[in-house]
């Protein structure tokens, strides 16, 4: 039996960069910006850097195949660099392989970092795609927002939730979201919204509104990792460990057979499971202290809370409206702003979720520090709800 | 006894009102007004003359045995493709296996009359049946005559031996290089001569020379004909015809100028449906198809006719509409305008024709897979079987979904992606039996889709490479009740 990740593993380092419309930077630029942030953090030299992971997600808008762009814009002095992509659970891969060759041994110091240029493209919205030669000719041209709405209607009919009922709590998703980014200097939308905006904004792909989707932003973030250990020859105090690191990846059941009923993500249920078994984590709802979750679009955040065993099954609605996840809720959700504010730059999404835990446990949050967090736990999801990639990471001090 | 043994009908739903679209040309041309009664049939942006085909197709195998079809030809002058048989993509879509004879019909106004004497007076079908499709998806300039009186539409019959509804009595062409309007190698659109001198030297000569011939070789009389197909855009013109040939002016089928318009190639053999669709036992029922010169074919109804309604037939097809008054949206589906796309309209949409061709099966038959193992119904047919407490290797038998009905599990109506009709309808469809598939939608009217919602399948253009000249098809669901 395997003995998994826990504690093997502690952050060294950090950084993120701004997120929202870089228009003037590169994504060299934007790698550098974190990295230099990560690097000053870490208190270590970019020599001592033994391994890195490259996680961007989109390569014809981005910055095309392989881990050199990242070798080249950092300088990094020919080390093993791997580039990874897993759709918009990319950034959550790239730590994955930097914290698993610190835990094999293979290597004491290693940088993941994310990075997606996506506003180079000119249209809003996530770029429009192949999806492969054959899915192109049968697949419909499916948006991202086109994908996820579609939870709306699964849910809906699972639970006989109320259309207007079912938009309003993810109305006070957003509300909350942006409330919560407002307080955030890196966020891309730092701008409070009402519920009456989010209710009534036009509809991008039915039921979600233009406020239901989250930013499209050009980002990087970055962490460098190594042993509690090392971390602590190195001075590092208030160490913050990784606790758990799950992936669970659809197989094409949700899509092709009868089980699957639309109103939830099958593969964050498999993947949260797994990841509190290997954290140790007995009851989430109490010892989890903050999430930061997939919220590609407020109903994503909405079935989320369940899938993580946050609400029960059919619950969300009401949990979400008594502001349950809210910034003073029992388990605040997206205390940075989230996907919806702090933005989505795909590659770097996984990596700024950890960003902002690291930052949570350092107390080190400003105006939106939570009041003594323990465990933080991530969910960072890639593709369509019929079929996906769900990554979760839980994060926590060293204990 | 040889003769008609199926018929079936398709007219696309959506109906222009003329009205909209003399409002928007009689600035120029104020002699539209006068035309501006009723509606026409209009090709959504996904239909076009094969897809019609296959519907038209599907419609007649609801009353004969996709199986016992041995022929297919496919008349039209509309047809997407000038090299690469069309009527193969529609046997395809049809699933009628790989060995029959196929062939495309074109070139004229009356290529589907005389596809149909080709196939009755070669025996077409043998002992089994010829499906004969003809479908027309017309072009013509914006605020032109035609633009008024035409329509788009399809209809198939099956010709053969056995169970038929309309003995064939016997057929006479009469030849002549009748120039009435004409459309060259490099163009997309018909160039006309003056509607009077048609109607004078064309139709009410080359018609009845040709009838006559056949009657008399028949032993009919004219008086005797109880249903008389000409297709004609000439209002009054069939009715002349009629007069002077001793026709009554009841046997007269109505050419829908004002419902459907008339639909090229598909026109006469789409009337003749209308004409099956009311005879009864011991009708005669003379179809005549105009073009250089005319077609005449004579038919006598059987006591069978009652029995081989088709699914939808003529009236249903009829029917089964949706009013539109937007001329802007007509323009823009006929490519008549140069339209903003936007920019996810832009992405490269290359055919990568070996991929096709390995994935024809589901791509243009919608075949799915059915596990011998553990009996699951799944689309695409993959190498393992979906079911996860089953999982076989190679398990999955052919098994074609086309007619199988669904119910939608989950949906959206998308506005960021890129749709010729926005928004693009999709979601997941459940197949009673088993299978799902996340789909397009399409004929979606607003607020008629929800989860649990019956959906129908359709064959449908997916995706136009307008870049290299080419078009790729895939199904699409329709709910049932539209």
């Amino acid at each position: 039996m395997a003995s998994g990740i826990k504690d093997k593993v502690a952050i060294l380092g950090m950084g993120c960069s701004k997120f929202g419309e870089r228009w003037d930077a590169s994504p060299a630029d934007l790698m550098v910006e974190a990295f230099e942030e990560g690097l000053a953090d870490a208190g270590i030299d970019k020599n001592q850097i033994q391994m890195a992971w490259f996680g961007a997600g989109i390569d014809a808008f981005n910055v095309g195949s392989s881990a050199m762009p990242l070798s080249i814009a950092l300088r990094l002095p020919n080390i093993p660099a791997t580039k990874v992509e897993n759709m918009c659970a990319t950034g959550t891969e790239a730590f994955r392989g930097a914290v698993y060759a610190v835990a094999s041994g293979a290597c004491d110091i290693a940088l993941a970092l994310g990075v997606e240029k996506l506003k180079d493209v000119g249209y809003g919205g996530l770029p429009q795609r192949t999806r492969g030669v054959e899915n192109d000719m049968y697949w419909p041209n499916l948006s991202a927002p086109g994908a996820f709405a579609q939870l709306a209607s699964g849910y809906r009919a699972k639970h006989g939730v109320d259309k207007a009922d079912l938009k309003r709590a993810m109305a006070h998703i957003s509300v909350k979201s942006h409330a919560n980014g407002a307080k955030n200097p890196k966020a891309h939308l730092q701008r409070e919204i009402t519920e009456e905006q989010a209710i009534n904004a036009p509809y991008i792909a039915e039921p979600i509104g233009l406020f239901d989707c989250c930013g499209v932003s050009d980002g990087a973030a970055c962490a460098i990792v190594t042993t509690p250990e090392i971390a602590k020859r190195l001075g590092k105090a208030d160490l913050v460990s990784v606790k758990a690191l799950q992936l669970a990846v659809s197989n094409g059941e949700e899509a092709g057979f009868k089980t699957w009923d639309g109103s939830h993500i099958k593969t964050t249920r498999i993947a949260a499971q797994r990841a509190y078994d290997e954290a140790g984590i007995r009851k989430p709802r109490e010892e989890i202290s903050m999430t930061e979750v997939h919220d590609c679009f407020s109903i994503t955040e909405l079935v989320t809370m369940e899938d993580l065993q946050l609400s029960d099954e059919g619950q969300a609605v009401r949990d979400v409206l008594n502001g349950d996840f809210d910034a003073d809720g029992r388990i605040p959700c997206q205390i940075d702003g989230g996907l919806k504010c702090f933005g989505h730059p795909i590659g770097a999404s996984g990596m700024r979720m950890i960003y902002e835990n690291y930052l949570q446990f350092q107390g080190r949050a400003g105006d939106r520090q939570l009041k003594d967090p323990r465990l933080a736990l991530n969910h960072n999801l890639g593709g369509f709800p019929h079929q996906n990639i769900c990554s979760i990471s839980i994060i926590g001090r060293y204990e | 006894m040889f003769g008609i043994t199926a018929y079936g009908a398709y007219i696309p739903r959506t109906r222009l009102s003329k009205a909209a679209i003399a409002d928007a040309n009689d600035w120029f041309d104020p002699s539209l007004r006068g035309l501006a009664k009723g509606e026409r049939s209009v090709c959504n942006w996904d239909e076009d003359t094969i897809t019609m085909a296959v519907e038209a197709g599907q419609d007649c195998l609801s009353v004969l045995d996709a199986g016992s079809v041995n022929t297919l030809y496919l008349a039209s002058t509309t047809l997407p493709f000038l090299d690469r048989q069309n009527s193969v993509v529609v046997s395809q879509a049809l699933n009628l296996g790989d060995s029959l004879r196929t062939m495309d019909v074109a070139a004229s106004q009356r290529a589907g009359t005389s596809a149909l004497i080709s196939m009755l007076e070669s025996g077409a079908g043998g002992s089994g049946n010829a499906l004969l499709v003809a479908s027309e998806h017309r072009r013509s300039k914006c605020g032109s005559r035609a633009e008024m009186l035409w329509g788009d539409g399809a209809a198939a019959l099956g010709v053969g031996a056995e169970h038929v509804i309309a003995e064939y009595l016997g057929s006479e062409t009469y030849v002549t290089d009748f120039v009435d309007h004409y459309r060259g190698e490099d163009s997309t659109l018909d160039y006309e001569w003056e509607e009077r001198w048609i109607r004078d030297e064309g139709y009410m000569k080359s018609v009845p020379h040709a009838v006559s011939r056949l009657l008399e070789k028949a032993g009919v009389s004219a008086a005797d004909i109880a249903h008389f197909v000409l297709a004609s855009d000439q209002a009054k013109t069939p009715a002349a015809v009629a007069k002077k040939m001793g026709i009554s002016a009841e046997a007269l089928v109505d050419n829908h100028i004002g419902s459907v318009g008339v639909s090229g190639v598909a026109h006469p053999i789409l009337l003749l449906t209308a004409a099956l669709e009311k005879a009864t036992a011991g009708d005669l029922i003379l179809v005549t198809g105009f073009g250089q010169g005319t077609d005449a074919v004579l038919f006598r109804a059987t006591d069978k006719i009652k029995n081989k309604q088709p699914k939808t037939g003529f009236a249903g097809a009829l029917s089964r509409r949706r009013e539109d008054a937007n001329y802007n949206r007509f323009l823009s589906f006929n490519n008549l305008v140069e339209r903003e796309v936007g920019k996810r309209g832009e992405m490269d949409k290359q055919s990568y024709l070996a991929a096709m061709y390995r994935r024809k099966d589901l791509l243009t038959g919608f075949v799915g897979g059915k596990c011998r193992s553990c009996g699951t119904i799944q689309i695409p047919k993959e190498n393992y079987c979906v079911n996860p407490e089953c999982g076989e290797l190679d398990s999955q038998d052919d098994y074609p979904m086309s007619a199988v009905q669904g119910r939608v599990k989950t949906w959206t109506a998308d506005r960021l992606t890129f749709d010729w009709n926005p928004p693009a309808y999709f979601g997941m469809v459940e197949f009673e039996g088993g299978g799902r598939l996340m789909m397009d939608f399409t004929e979606v009217e607003p607020g008629s889709i929800d989860t649990g919602v019956p959906v129908s399948m359709h064959f449908r253009i997916r995706q136009f490479d307008n870049q290299r000249g080419f078009r790729k098809y895939f199904w699409k669901a329709t709910p049932v009740q539209q």
